[in-house]
């Protein structure tokens, strides 16, 4: 594990505690899971045109949290089938495009070596998102607590909504190579859920959730290597360790 | 749908001329035309589903309309809405809630600190988080929220409903003396005809059928409550 490599994990590992925190308060978890399936089409349309894999799981990521904007405002039932329906059908025609290494590496993450667009993407997104949170968040707060009273303090929020469900298909698209499309949305949402257990505000919840993510990140990094495994599968778990730990009896986690 | 516009004659805050909201086929009103003087008070009365709330939604464009929804230049709207659903346990506290008004509005923490004064709420029922409010501190922490960014204008929703008795005289009473001290221009819903008769300059009054729009004392008659409510409410204005 390199420097470069561990500072990068712990950039996206921020980001997604970030992007998490918002997404359990909106109850968005469902969400996460399949929009992140629809990188993996991105990933198998970019093999097979010779461009990296990345820029065609952005692409794809960008256009799913579009869609998922555009069906919202309608509202209810169509927003769920339709997130169910073509994220699902996302997953096969992308397994159906992709094979044999270059699928599981898609599906669970690799562990190859960092290529330069990746560094590039890696640092440059992950910053654009974190910054975006931690100055809009007074606005995301009052949006989610009632998108009425957000329009009559001045607060876009179409636009914001917008924005911030491309954070979310970004971060995703940060932890392809660590954790795939399937493991993803899992280090999103499970280190923000067990923030929002422990948390009593705002500033709780989001510091609690970035440093969760982080432990997460590096030390499921580290057991990966010892254990000469996967590290995807085993952030995911160290992640949800870490919430279970949080179910234990109250008084003991509460206390800040 | 029409646009809001912000350009009216300097003396209203508001008009509406042949307001239509229609959901899907459903028609809830068709044809509402009525102003709001700047510094006037309107209450809004009709029975459940007559479209009091949807009609305040749609004046801050929450809603798509046809007609026309004209604001005064210069108005800052505070709105407090009707009942929101918030989980128990989410972490956002009424501190928290509050200074993010206050920072998307470029105001100070005392700015925050007095509208908690303003509706009687203590800090440390404010450092709670929102959702384990009981309703009427939930109610007061929505019209602090709705005051910090100092209004011209408070669209209020029942804003005493879960409220209890001596609050609700309090929540009136300040908002009274906001509307007379600062000029607000205040549009409220209420199903307290005692209320609407105290503090009203004017009446919208909906129904299914149609609206009806005057000062108190034409629009709370008797014959025409008993046409809208049915025959009891019409005991209450003779209190007054």
């Amino acid at each position: 594990m390199t420097i470069e490599f561990l500072l990068l994990s712990v950039a996206m590992a921020v980001a997604a505690g970030l992007v998490g925190s918002f997404a359990v308060m909106r109850r968005m978890s469902l969400a996460a899971d399949p929009l992140s399936h629809v990188a993996l089409p991105g990933i198998g349309i970019a093999l097979a045109l010779h461009i990296h894999p990345i820029f065609g799981a952005v692409a794809m990521l960008a256009f799913g949290a579009l869609l998922v904007w555009a069906v919202e405002e309608r509202g209810g039932a169509t927003t769920e089938s339709v997130i169910g329906v073509v994220f699902s059908a996302a997953l096969a025609i992308g397994s159906i495009m992709t094979t044999g290494e270059d699928l599981i590496e898609a599906l669970f993450g690799g562990a190859g070596a960092l290529s330069r667009p990746e560094k590039i993407f890696g640092l440059s997104v992950a910053s654009a998102i974190v910054v975006f949170i931690v100055v809009f968040r007074n606005s995301l707060i009052i949006m989610m607590v009632s998108p009425d009273i957000a329009r009559t303090a001045g607060i876009n929020v179409r636009r914001f909504d917008l924005l911030y469900l491309e954070s979310f298909a970004l971060t995703i698209a940060l932890g392809l190579r660590y954790l795939g499309v399937l493991l993803m949305g899992a280090l999103i949402i499970i280190p923000a859920a067990t923030a929002k257990r422990m948390a009593h505000d705002l500033n709780g919840m989001m510091w609690i959730s970035v440093a969760l993510s982080v432990i997460s990140t590096i030390l499921g990094s580290a057991i990966a290597v010892h254990l000469h495994g996967q590290a995807g599968p085993i952030i995911v778990l160290v992640a949800t360790a870490l919430f279970l730990l949080s179910l234990l009896p109250r008084p003991q986690w509460r206390r800040e | 749908m029409e646009e809001i516009k912000t350009t009216v004659p300097a003396e209203n805050a508001l008009e509406v001329t042949n307001l239509s909201v229609h959901f899907d086929a459903t028609r809830v009103f068709t044809d509402l035309s009525f102003c709001v003087a700047k510094g006037s008070v309107l209450a809004i009365i009709g029975p459940n589903g007559a479209g009091k709330t949807v009609l305040l939604r749609t004046l801050i464009g929450s809603l798509p309309f046809a007609g026309t929804v004209h604001w005064a230049a210069d108005v800052r709207i505070g709105y407090v809405p009707q009942k929101l659903d918030i989980e128990r346990d989410i972490p956002i506290t009424g501190v928290d809630f509050l200074s993010a008004r206050a920072a998307v509005a470029h105001k100070h923490s005392h700015d925050m600190s007095s509208a908690f004064t303003l509706v009687g709420m203590p800090l440390e029922v404010a450092q709670r988080p929102i959702g384990t409010m009981s309703g009427g501190q939930f109610q007061r922490l929505l019209v602090a929220f709705a005051l910090v960014a100092d209004p011209n204008v408070l669209l209020l929703d029942e804003p005493t409903a879960g409220v209890d008795e001596p609050g609700q005289e309090q929540l009136n009473e300040l908002v009274r003396r906001l509307q007379k001290s600062q000029s607000l221009t205040v549009l409220f819903i209420s199903h307290e005809l005692s209320v609407v008769y105290k503090y009203a300059d004017n009446v919208l009054c909906l129904s299914s059928e149609r609206a009806w729009f005057g000062p108190p004392s034409t629009i709370l008659t008797p014959e025409l409550l008993r046409q809208i409510y049915g025959g009891e409410v019409s005991y209450h204005v003779h209190d007054h």
